[in-house]
């Protein structure tokens, strides 16, 4: 019974795994792939890599989407943080219960509604003062923004809670004045949360199609819209090499920062544990 | 550090010479419907350790909070060394507080933990380093100054944290649960050495605990609080020698406590008639013969004796052995008295049992008796 349920288990375990990560081996496979209709192999090939790396239209891409991100990702944690800052340590203000739901709306809201009230938007703002003239970089950032903030704020929100307030009193209580305590305590605290939300908002800024495509104008095109407007004139294999150098970056992203991580907890147990043994 | 200046062992006595240092006047702190404070008065005068003792819930951290000026008062006045503390927020009052989970900031050495407060003040840097060498100095973790808190054990942290609030040598410094967080040798350890160190730099302490050894060891006087009020204030001794209700009586130590009425109301000596006898006090009290009072009794402050004779007369009843504890130093028995009731005696092993039948053990008659001066009167 038991014996049966485990390798049920593993059947199950082995086919999700596969469900997820075929699709990506294939599409790394094939970006090696030297003929250039996407289902028909013609051997090993860096083909695809040369003329991607050749291609400027890719390149303007992916620096307008970095660009982008990067914009987004900083100004959203800014204005999240202070966001989650008055949620959690203000106290009840009068209008408490309504900023905390317009606070979290844009996650829930689809984006075709946020992508489509955004444009509504831009172009009464131009009728109204003449800006934005072109819709690209500016209006794509600030698109961003608005509902990558509202993670962020979420992010930082679960942050404040957890770490409690026990730590700002102590440097209130030792003389340190409000700012005083936001700057020296509470973004310390905090890093680990921004470092996230930073992360967080960048990368939805980077995966985002739907939006962009709304607020985007002539000739911006990011990196997912350069992609998929590609996709829809058929597969093409130097969208797989792209692809691959994707999966790539951030597979040694996440493999440094969990080594970071490793070292520093271990480096924590040993401290303590020679601490601990100090005193007996 | 600074040395208090000469004060009087018991300044609450002599109250015409000297200006309390804390006064709290009518102080009540409402969170909704629940009152955590209940107009209270209190004051403690320079250099005393003053212990708020009670349970989770009755009101004694909340109190140490809005003395810190983290909370808000719903009405009342609280004044330290003269200065009404109304409109003075938390990082301008002259006190410091100790927290029970330390809040050390962990992202600072302990150097800077304690150096933190003087920066604050803009005291010189030289000056910052000599203060923060020598409370470090004092409590014995000069040799950690460049570690984080979280290469510390407990005990270290604990130091770390009393000294961070000592460094700025406040008029009062607030402890809550000074204590809690270490285990129980070490903390019987560090009852006395916190006891010595307040000796030593002359700062009035208030202690918040839940622990009454605590506050009995480290006190120069305690208040023993339940839903928000106090119910006694006075040194360890007078708690615990003359509580004055059964909450007290029961929450401090254990005790006996059983229905009396007044039958003889004398001017050095009060008589009680109880159930099982009568009981003698040979010191008076303000009672009425006639009312309905409640006696209590000490476990160790009952002899207990092994006797087939029924004894009569005040102070002393027949008694049978119910249960027995043995704790090593000490032993408890459980005896039941003629009316059923049954009383916790202690007695100390002062000599090893050689024979079994030295030993009182379960069903032996027994004549329990104490002194005049030992019965406390309770009047609610």
């Amino acid at each position: 019974m038991y014996a049966k349920r485990s390798r049920f288990l593993t059947i199950m375990l082995t086919l999700g795994l596969a469900f997820f990560y075929i699709p990506m081996i294939l599409l790394v496979i094939y970006s090696f792939n030297y003929s250039k209709l996407v289902p028909v192999w013609g051997g090993w090939s860096l083909r695809w890599y040369k003329e991607l790396f050749q291609s400027a239209e890719v390149w303007s891409a992916v620096s307008l989407s970095l660009q982008i991100a990067v914009v987004n990702a900083t100004f959203a944690t800014a204005l999240g943080t202070l966001a989650g800052l008055a949620m959690v340590r203000f106290g009840r203000f009068k209008g408490r219960t309504l900023f905390g739901g317009m606070l979290v709306a844009p996650l829930v809201m689809p984006e075709v509604i946020t992508g489509l009230s955004l444009l509504v938007f831009f172009i009464s703002l131009n009728q109204l003062i003449g800006w934005p003239a072109e819709r690209g970089f500016a209006t794509i950032t600030i698109a961003h923004i608005t509902f990558s903030m509202a993670y962020v704020a979420v992010t930082i929100q679960a942050r404040l809670t957890g770490v409690g307030q026990t730590l700002e009193e102590a440097a209130a209580d030792l003389g340190a004045k409000p700012f005083k305590v936001l700057t020296a305590i509470t973004i310390p605290q905090l890093t680990p949360a921004l470092i996230s939300g930073w992360l967080l908002a960048f990368t939805l800024s980077l995966d985002d199609l739907v939006i962009a495509s709304f607020v985007t104008g002539p000739g911006a095109n990011t990196l997912p819209i350069l992609i998929f407007s590609r996709i829809r004139l058929g597969l093409r294999p130097d969208i797989n090499a792209l692809a691959t150098i994707m999966i790539l970056v951030i597979a040694i992203c996440v493999a440094i920062a969990a080594i970071i991580m490793f070292r520093q907890q271990r480096a924590d147990l040993l401290d303590r544990q020679m601490a601990e043994r100090e005193e007996s | 550090m600074t040395v208090s200046t000469a004060v009087s062992p018991e300044p609450w006595l002599d109250q015409k010479e000297q200006e309390p240092l804390v006064k709290i006047r009518g102080v009540t702190k409402k969170y909704g419907a629940v009152t955590a404070v209940d107009n209270v008065d209190l004051d403690i005068y320079k250099g005393e350790l003053f212990c708020l003792l009670g349970g989770s819930g009755c009101g004694k951290s909340t109190l140490l909070r809005m003395l810190a000026g983290f909370e808000d008062l719903n009405s009342g006045t609280i004044t330290i060394d003269g200065v009404d503390m109304a409109d003075v927020p938390a990082y301008e009052r002259p006190t410091n507080m100790m927290f029970q989970s330390y809040a050390l900031f962990p992202h600072m050495t302990v150097e800077k933990n304690v150096a933190f407060g003087l920066e604050q003040d803009h005291v010189p840097k030289l000056d910052i380093a000599d203060r923060v060498h020598d409370i470090l100095k004092l409590v014995e973790l000069e040799d950690f100054k460049k570690r984080k808190p979280k290469q510390l054990s407990g005990g270290q942290r604990q130091r770390v944290a009393l000294a961070r609030a000592l460094v700025k040598r406040p008029k009062l410094l607030l402890l809550d649960e000074p204590l809690a967080a270490l285990d129980k040798k070490l903390r019987k350890q560090t009852q006395f050495e916190l006891a010595n160190i307040q000796d030593k730099v002359g700062v009035t302490f208030i202690v918040v605990t839940h622990d009454q050894e605590e506050a009995m060891t480290l006190s120069s006087r305690m208040a023993v609080m339940d839903a928000g009020r106090f119910k006694q204030i006075g040194t360890p001794t007078e708690i615990y020698e003359f509580p004055e209700s059964r909450f007290v009586a029961d929450f401090i130590g254990s005790a006996n406590i059983f229905e009396g009425r007044v039958t003889e109301d004398g001017v050095d000596h009060v008589r009680v008639e109880t159930e099982f006898c009568e009981v003698y006090i040979d010191h008076g009290h303000s009672v009425k013969a006639g009312s309905k009072i409640w006696v209590a009794l000490r476990p160790e402050k009952i002899r207990l004796e092994k006797s087939d004779t029924i004894a009569e007369g005040a102070n002393q009843t027949a008694a049978v052995i119910d249960d027995v504890g043995y704790l090593g130093e000490t032993s408890i028995y459980k005896v039941r008295l003629p009316n059923g009731e049954i009383f916790d005696v202690t007695q100390p092993n002062q000599s090893r049992p050689t024979h079994a039948a030295q030993r009182l053990t379960w069903e032996d008659k027994v004549n329990i008796s104490w002194d005049p001066s030992s019965a406390m009167l309770l009047h609610s």
